[in-house]
């Protein structure tokens, strides 16, 4: 009994050492980027400003245009979202409830191709876009992301435990297939809808490779992509390199936060529901 | 008339042939209960009339209308599943309108039926909940609202009684009677409980194996099975079925040899059968009583069940595989391995050839 009462302490104590080192550097790069310049280069390191300044974010958004990147990551993570959405919710629910002839052959298929690294298949579809006219434009960063076999993976497993009584009382009560999947199915879908669309968000976000392929304007520039080019030219300015660092992560670190209810009952629904 | 009609029905999942060329006619106001063991295909057989699976081959016809190539929703029928398919983030209000909403009616005239429909099955207070807050009776009584409400030409529904408890079971079982008494509707109700079946059917359609037993009012279908399924279905306990061999066959009745040597009478006319053909003898439970009656048959007690106002008692016998049970009034309880006459009357008697047919029973 001892034994038991004192493990909580001894969980609970390792989590919380973990905690903080896990937010260490999150903390360090706002630090930083309240620091004054050159700050941060001083011999021990400063753990907090000596006098915090949002010179740098105003240096960021005025100086290098950061504003204009931050809206091109906005608009592409978010019409990347939309997008994968759209095709991964509707292709993900086909296979898992509607009849048609070789639906499990071209799942399994899909499945298949999930063992391909997504770095092999970068260069046909970089000639595949260039064929079709679509490089340096922000289609040609879209496109891939449209649909992706995880995510209509994650949806079918979900959307099986629909139950298919459900759509045929739709059925009966005379609703048509679009009716019973925006009236019936999506809303049965929520959560998983909710998760798909932090990682789709995510993703779209963070990604550094592909855009930097297929963008070649400056002006087009997604954040990260943005900040690797800004990070050559001041190399030494690392309270500058910090604020871009947190105009990054600190909106997609809000909406994980926020949506975080839903995308963790998404998860557990999908493992457990019976 | 027919309010329901199926012509040579067949349906097949893949290789396996569930539906083996059915024909049925259901008359209108009739309260019909496909019974039959779990995979015979009776709720293949009620999605086949609702549109819910296509018969491969076959006609269906609702109300004398041809309805193979009809929408679900256009058949003027409303089904009633066993898990009663409620869309979980509607009210129960929600859940009743959707179909009248999608039909176009108005405002108006949807919540005044939404209203009726709740109120003739106890639900009104119900409306604004969510099916996630009622308890398994209401759900199944909103999922039978909801049917209701698009006042169909047949309802349709399937074990809907299956996910309740005991006793809530009977209670339903006697709302679904007086539903039906008191609307006059078409209903065909899939069960494989042949309690349900007896106690609501006006008349019952056996399923085994995709094929149609047979069709008839409770009563025939207890006292005149056509043949040894339905006997074995037909009736709790189960018919016991002795095997054995016709001695003799003339106006009053025949005469059997049992697999265990007794010589018994049935009251049947066999015939058309020879002399030394194989048969199988068939008496219900509840007719054989310890000691009484014209014929006999020798066994030791094996174990009884005391269920209150009777006891069922089940038999061994030399030489015979089955055991044999009984069923009588009151509490009696033999003792393991006491032997007893057990004895029964030719006229409860029930006979069948080698292919399981019955024979004609007498009076």
């Amino acid at each position: 009994m001892k034994g038991r009462a004192s493990n909580p302490l001894v969980v609970n104590g390792a989590l919380i050492g973990l905690a903080l080192v896990a937010l260490f550097p999150l903390f360090w790069m706002i630090s930083v980027s309240l620091m004054q310049p050159g700050e941060a280069a001083d011999v021990p390191p400063p753990l907090l400003p000596s006098d915090p300044t949002f010179e740098n974010y105003l240096r960021l958004f005025g100086q290098t245009g950061m504003g204009r990147y931050f809206l091109n990551s906005l608009v592409l993570a978010v019409s990347a979202t939309a997008l994968s959405l759209f095709f991964n919710v509707t292709a993900g629910y086909a296979f898992a409830k509607l009849r048609f002839k070789g639906r499990d052959t071209i799942f399994r298929l899909l499945l298949a191709a999930l063992v391909i690294p997504a770095q092999v298949a970068m260069i046909p579809l970089f000639l595949m876009l260039k064929e079709m006219g679509l490089i340096n434009t922000y289609l040609g960063v879209l496109v891939p992301t449209m649909a992706n076999v995880f995510g209509i993976f994650l949806v079918r497993q979900y959307a099986l435990s629909v139950p298919t009584e459900m759509l045929e009382a739709a059925r009966l009560d005379g609703a048509g297939e679009i009716r019973i999947f925006a009236s019936i199915v999506l809303p049965a879908l929520r959560p998983i809808i909710v998760t798909l669309g932090i990682f789709a968000f995510l993703a779209s976000w963070n990604d550094f490779l592909w855009p930097l392929i297929v963008l070649i304007d400056d002006d087009m520039y997604t954040l990260p992509v943005a900040i690797a080019a800004l990070s050559r030219e001041h190399v030494q300015d690392a309270e500058l390199m910090m604020a871009g660092a947190v105009v990054t992560v600190l909106p997609v670190l809000f909406l994980f936060l926020g949506l975080q209810r839903f995308y963790l009952r998404g998860l557990l629904l999908g493992s457990v529901k019976g | 008339m027919t309010a329901v009609a199926l012509d040579s029905i067949r349906k097949s999942f893949g290789q396996t042939e569930i539906l083996k060329g059915l024909d049925l006619e259901v008359r209108p106001g009739e309260f019909m209960v496909f019974v039959g063991p779990s995979g015979c295909g009776k709720s293949t057989l009620l999605r086949v009339i609702a549109g819910l699976e296509e018969a491969d081959e076959g006609v269906v016809r609702i109300g004398g209308e041809r309805v193979n190539d009809t929408a679900p929703a256009k058949r003027g029928v409303a089904m009633v599943f066993q898990s009663y398919a409620l869309y979980p983030h509607m009210s129960v209000f929600e859940n009743m309108a959707f179909g009248l909403k999608l039909s176009g009616r108005s405002k108006a005239e949807t919540r005044q039926a939404v209203e009726a429909a709740a109120e003739a099955l106890g639900v009104s207070h119900l409306l604004e909940r969510k099916p996630r807050e009622l308890s398994g009776g209401e759900r199944q009584r909103v999922a039978i609202g909801r049917a209701i409400v698009r006042e169909p030409k047949v309802f349709l529904f399937d074990e809907p009684l299956s996910n309740l408890d005991a006793a809530l079971r009977v209670r339903m079982r006697y709302e679904f009677a007086r539903l039906h008494e008191r609307l006059k509707t078409t209903m065909i109700y899939v069960t494989h409980d042949q309690v349900e079946a007896m106690t609501l059917a006006d008349r019952i359609v056996v399923l085994n194996a995709g094929r149609i037993e047979q069709v008839g009012d409770p009563m025939t279908l207890y006292h005149h099975p056509a043949n040894l399924f339905v006997a074995g279905f037909i009736g709790s306990p189960s018919m016991n079925l002795l095997p054995g061999v016709l001695e003799a066959a003339d106006a009053d009745g025949a005469r059997v040899r049992l697999e265990t040597g007794e010589t018994v009478r049935a009251a049947v006319d066999a015939s058309a059968a020879a002399p030394g053909a194989a048969v199988t003898l068939g008496i219900r439970p509840e007719h054989a009583r310890i000691g009484e009656g014209e014929n006999r048959i020798t066994a030791r007690a094996r174990f009884a069940e005391l269920l209150g106002g009777t006891t069922v008692s089940y038999w061994e016998r030399e030489g015979a595989e089955a055991s044999f049970t009984l069923q009588a009034p009151g509490l009696h309880e033999p003792a393991p391995g006491e032997p007893a006459e057990l004895g029964f009357q030719a006229r409860d008697c029930h006979l069948f050839d080698a292919r399981g047919a019955a024979f004609m029973r007498k009076g």
